[in-house]
């Protein structure tokens, strides 16, 4: 008997992986990441409560990386879809450079990692909060939705949508009105934005066989319900103003923002359909970025200039 | 188990898959020490201000 049984190495789990640790961190999605960051930030920030330094720039880091985790188990299962689509074929796992079960192995560890991360050293609501919404992205929203309804992106939006209340449990322990504010906002905000890209990445989507709404529904469809949400998003944006919340200064840009998203919307709905090249969709889908980035900058701003000035806004 | 005759095959990594394998390695020590310095920053966060009433 020796140590060694196994002498030959053709077996594919000898495979040499070439995938470098850039490739991992692609596996995050750090664009998606940047953005609940942001927005988990502001949710954290503008809680009415005194929270450690440090443990929120700990807070922070497990929500990214919660965030980043639910990222990997996506590209895990999608990773049949992410290969036919020209937008995601050169992702880590379609372009073969990491592994489907490494990028599982990947996605659990962070997962488990940084929930329990938020648990231990912030509080335990951040960190249930934060397991439900990996649950909720790669779960439902991935396993299930994405591939069955052209609702997906409409209820799996809530995902995305929750960072910012996380923060807001992570300072406070709490859940508020306030932070679902800032949770209906961007749950509002997601399909507008994802039709918009949609709308002219539809041939991409038809291939992969992903019911989004313009491939099921058509596209005069998806131009009316873009214009709706905007409808019903931009009412939303001031409602932290017509509660008290942010003063009267947040109230103006957010009325602003919210103009601007229902005459970008307005723009899309009026597209003919002739119009092939797209760029009032395209338009939408870059101002609705600039939406969600400035409204939140907005709200951060207001809160802090309310704590330095120590005075409510009511 | 090996038989006499049969000689061990060894994998002869090529140049790429030495960097990559050398870049994981580099993005494990450095996550791993940051894990270390998180826990080890967040206890003393946590626990100092109770050692100062302790003593008061």
């Amino acid at each position: 008997m020796t140590l060694v049984d196994k002498t030959r190495m053709e077996d594919a789990a000898f495979r040499m992986s070439e995938a470098t640790a850039g490739d991992y961190f692609a596996l995050l999605k750090p664009r998606v990441m940047s953005l609940v960051v942001f927005t988990a930030f502001v949710g954290l920030l503008a809680a009415p409560a005194d929270i450690n330094p440090l443990l929120a720039l700990i807070a922070i880091l497990a929500i990214a990386v919660g965030a980043g985790a639910s990222g990997s188990l996506n590209m895990w299962y999608d990773a049949d879809i992410d290969a036919v689509m020209s937008r995601t074929a050169s992702r880590p796992v379609p372009s073969g450079r990491v592994s489907p079960g490494e990028a599982l192995a990947f996605g659990l560890v962070l997962s488990a990692l940084s929930v329990m991360t938020l648990g231990v050293l912030v509080n335990w609501l951040a960190a249930a909060l934060l397991a439900f919404t990996i649950f909720f992205y790669a779960v439902i929203y991935t396993m299930w939705l994405k591939r069955w309804t052209p609702q997906n992106i409409v209820i799996g939006g809530a995902a995305g949508a929750f960072p910012p209340v996380i923060g807001w449990a992570a300072a406070t322990g709490t859940v508020s009105l306030e932070s679902i504010i800032l949770f209906l906002i961007i749950f509002l905000w997601t399909p507008p934005h994802f039709w918009a890209l949609a709308l002219f990445k539809s041939q991409d989507y038809e291939r992969a066989g992903v019911p989004m709404m313009p491939n099921v529904a058509g596209e005069a469809s998806t131009r009316r319900q873009i214009f709706g949400y905007a409808l019903a998003l931009a009412p939303v944006g001031i409602l932290p103003w017509c509660l008290g919340y942010a003063s009267a200064g947040y109230g103006i840009i957010a009325a602003a923002l919210g103009a601007g998203f229902i005459w970008y919307s307005w723009k899309v709905l009026k597209m003919p359909d002739s119009d092939r090249s797209m760029r009032p969709a395209k338009a939408l889908f870059g101002f609705s970025l600039v939406y969600l980035f400035a409204i939140f900058a907005a709200y951060l701003a207001d809160s802090v200039a309310e704590r330095i000035l120590g005075m409510g806004w009511a | 188990m090996m038989m006499a005759a049969e000689k061990p095959e060894f994998v002869t990594l090529t140049e790429s898959q030495k960097r990559a394998r050398r870049s994981r390695s580099i993005a494990i020590g450095l996550a791993l020490a940051a894990l270390v310095v998180i826990f080890y920053v967040a206890t003393i966060i946590k626990f100092v201000p109770a050692l100062y009433q302790h003593v008061m």
